[in-house]
């Protein structure tokens, strides 16, 4: 038997989850169908003006895709949790921040991704110009990982508590404000002729931040959620 | 003179101590709040743009700033917890986070009633309001978390790492905030001269002392139900003259 | 070695036990007894760094199993009363995922040796959720043949198995000792290891 690196345990932990994932398909499919579900009610309730529908559209599509994140983070660990491989990764020799960074990662591609896959297609229903489009696609690619990392920071300070799942929410929703502000900020500067890169950089260094800080608090929350 | 500060972690000799401090707060409290409401109705003059409804920041502008230092306190309190594991920190983490979130609510309670006559409306999304909003969502969110775990120790701990992330977070989200807001072109309160009158400054200092005085007095008196119904099996609480009766 | 000093646990408010010291030195058996309740479990996970002690303290090689984190976690196997093992996947992926997480990159041929000596041959690529209990249990179980890890902490292995199985896990455990490895562990049903003296450690 090998020794394992870091980065072959990072690939371990992908791979796992995005195998579960793929066979447990059903719930990935949730989390889609709710975000194209959120989005498209909005000109059900204000009127098919498309005028101020163009207005609103990166707003909404960025607070669906908020709330289309919470759904699935108290899934992030609840099984790992329910079955004892929680237990199992806390005592791993390697680096729990990394194998947490890994369920991270796997945890953005399978409800993070589809959502930026998805959104020109959205976009289009609100008439979105193509500069705006790609702003808009841009920012959620940048701004999504956020989700899923401050994300897991809630779902690990909530395990296995009751109505965690509404709790996570609450806990995790402000802190995802200045994703939500930059991501639209973006779309509204480029629709009203001003350089969008300010917004993105900025997304750019909350992601960057992000990614440095959240994998060790969730570690360190999971930690204190398993005594 | 040393004092032994150690002396005053135990949450037994701290009980006794908080017992003793508590009743000089209050009254503290009183006379700074009735000293600085009269200065503040009756001594400062009506501004000149704003004519008589300015008074509310009397109470505004002390609650608003109070309710961002007791959360700034809170997660200091709160990671001193999480660090050295001293039970008392946590304690007084979870004090003070209701009387932080009563002050966030009476700055947002107040800022509406100010924003009315001012921008004829009773909420505004001004840069300042908005971040206070944002700030009461996290004091709830710490109370919340706190709330729904049943070990105590576990809830501390678990809190204290929400606090930490939430403070760090806080700079981020008022940054954002300010940004998204000149984005906007929001508006903001401006007094009429460059500089207050003096008497508007004085009830303000009073106001501030005064809502001081209340925190620490209501977060001593939280802290000591806290210690009682952590600390109920110990030696110690048996033998206090309240709990025999 | 491990060693114990003046341990002691609490649940929630509820304290367990106190005062608790023991050793355990390489080729030793320790079976820690105690009636429901008292403790036998949280002193397991005590040791693994899941709970933290209310006072006293546990020492690895003669340094503080906290002091060193992840280089204990190195020489360390836990077995909980959960099997770990993830239903969605087959017998060998759960092993080679296992051994993963434990540090260690685990081919094919490895892990399927290991499942076959667990008497899974035939079942190694079916999903784990149609297996039964027992040889849930039994995949689980094969991290045991798997890991080099000294030190064994086994929460109730024998549960679900038959006595074909409680054999074989008994002679790993033989196996193992005569390496100079060292198990503690907690069971309701009787487990001995042939020319080893299983020590006790009773909670009450």
């Amino acid at each position: 038997m090998k020794k394992m690196s870091l980065f072959a345990l990072l690939l371990l932990v992908i791979r796992r989850d995005l195998l579960l994932a793929m066979r447990r398909r059903a719930d990935v499919l949730t989390t889609l169908v709710f975000f194209v579900m959120v989005v498209s009610l909005f000109p059900l309730g204000v009127g098919p003006e498309m005028d101020m529908l163009r207005k609103m559209a990166s707003g909404v599509v960025w607070v669906a895709a908020l709330l289309a994140s919470m759904l699935s983070l108290t899934r992030l660990f609840a099984a790992d949790y329910a079955d004892g491989t929680l237990e199992q990764m806390l005592i791993a020799p390697q680096s729990l921040s990394v194998l947490v960074l890994g369920k991270m990662v796997a945890h953005w591609m399978v409800s993070g991704l589809p959502l930026v896959l998805i959104a020109p297609v959205l976009g289009l229903q609100f008439d979105m110009a193509p500069p705006a489009l790609a702003v808009l696609v841009a920012g959620l690619l940048l701004g999504t990982p956020v989700l899923s990392m401050l994300g897991a920071v809630g779902a690990a300070l909530t395990l296995g508590l009751r109505g965690g799942g509404v709790l996570v929410s609450l806990l995790v929703l402000p802190l995802c404000i200045p994703v939500l502000i930059f991501g639209a900020g973006a779309v509204e500067a480029v629709n009203s002729g001003l350089n969008p890169a300010a917004n993105l950089e900025l997304l750019g260094a909350i992601s960057v931040l992000a990614l440095v800080f959240t994998p060790w608090v969730t570690a360190q929350a999971l930690r204190i959620s398993m005594e | 003179m040393a004092i032994n500060w150690f002396k005053y972690s135990a949450p037994s000799t701290f009980y006794g101590l908080a017992g003793k401090l508590i009743p000089w707060f209050a009254l503290a409290a009183l006379a700074l709040f009735v000293a600085g409401m009269y200065v503040g109705f009756y001594v400062a003059p009506t501004d000149a743009v704003q004519g008589e409804a300015y008074r509310i920041m009397f109470i505004h502008v002390p609650a608003s700033i109070l309710s961002m230092f007791l959360y700034l306190i809170m997660a200091a309190y709160a990671a001193l917890g999480l660090i050295f594991n001293t039970r008392l920190s946590s304690m007084m983490a979870t004090a003070i986070a209701p009387t932080g979130a009563l002050f966030a609510f009476i700055s947002l309670w107040t800022g509406a009633f100010w924003g009315k006559p001012m921008w004829g409306a009773w909420w505004v999304w001004d840069a300042r309001l908005t971040s206070e909003l944002i700030l009461l969502f996290l004091y709830l969110g710490f109370i919340a978390l706190h709330a729904s775990i049943d070990d105590p120790r576990r809830a501390d701990r678990a809190a204290a790492l929400l606090a930490i992330v939430g403070s760090v977070n806080v700079p981020i989200i008022y940054f954002s905030v300010k940004w998204w807001n000149t984005l906007h072109q929001g508006s903001t309160i401006k007094f009429s001269g460059t500089s207050m009158h003096v008497a508007m400054q004085q009830a303000l200092l009073l106001m501030f002392l005064a809502c001081w005085c209340y925190a620490i007095a209501v977060a001593l008196a939280r802290v000591r139900s806290i210690i009682l119904e952590r600390e109920r099996a110990t030696q110690w609480v048996g033998e206090l003259k309240e709990v025999q009766s | 070695m491990l060693e114990v000093s003046n341990l002691a646990c609490s649940r929630g408010d509820h304290p367990l036990f106190s005062g608790l010291s023991f050793s355990l030195g390489a080729g030793e058996l320790l079976q820690v007894q105690g009636e429901n309740g008292k403790g036998k479990t949280s002193l397991l996970r005590t040791l693994c760094g899941f709970m933290q002690p209310v006072a006293g303290e546990i020492r690895w090689r003669g340094e503080n199993v906290e002091e060193l984190d992840e280089d204990y976690y190195a020489e360390l196997l836990y077995l909980g009363h959960h099997n770990a093992i993830k239903d969605e996947l087959n017998a060998l992926e759960n092993l080679q995922v296992s051994a993963g997480l434990a540090g260690g990159e685990l081919s094919e041929k490895e892990a399927l040796v290991a499942l076959r000596r667990m008497g899974l041959k035939g079942r190694e690529l079916l999903p784990v959720k149609v297996l039964s209990q027992g040889q849930r249990r039994r995949v689980a179980l094969a991290r045991m043949l798997v890991s080099q890890a000294p030190l064994w902490v086994l929460d109730e292995p024998l549960t679900a198995l038959d006595v074909g199985a409680v054999g074989l896990i008994q002679e790993l455990l033989g196996e193992h000792l005569a390496r100079d490895g060292m198990v503690i562990f907690t069971t309701h049903q009787p487990l001995a290891v042939v020319g080893v003296e299983t020590r006790h450690l009773i909670l009450s």
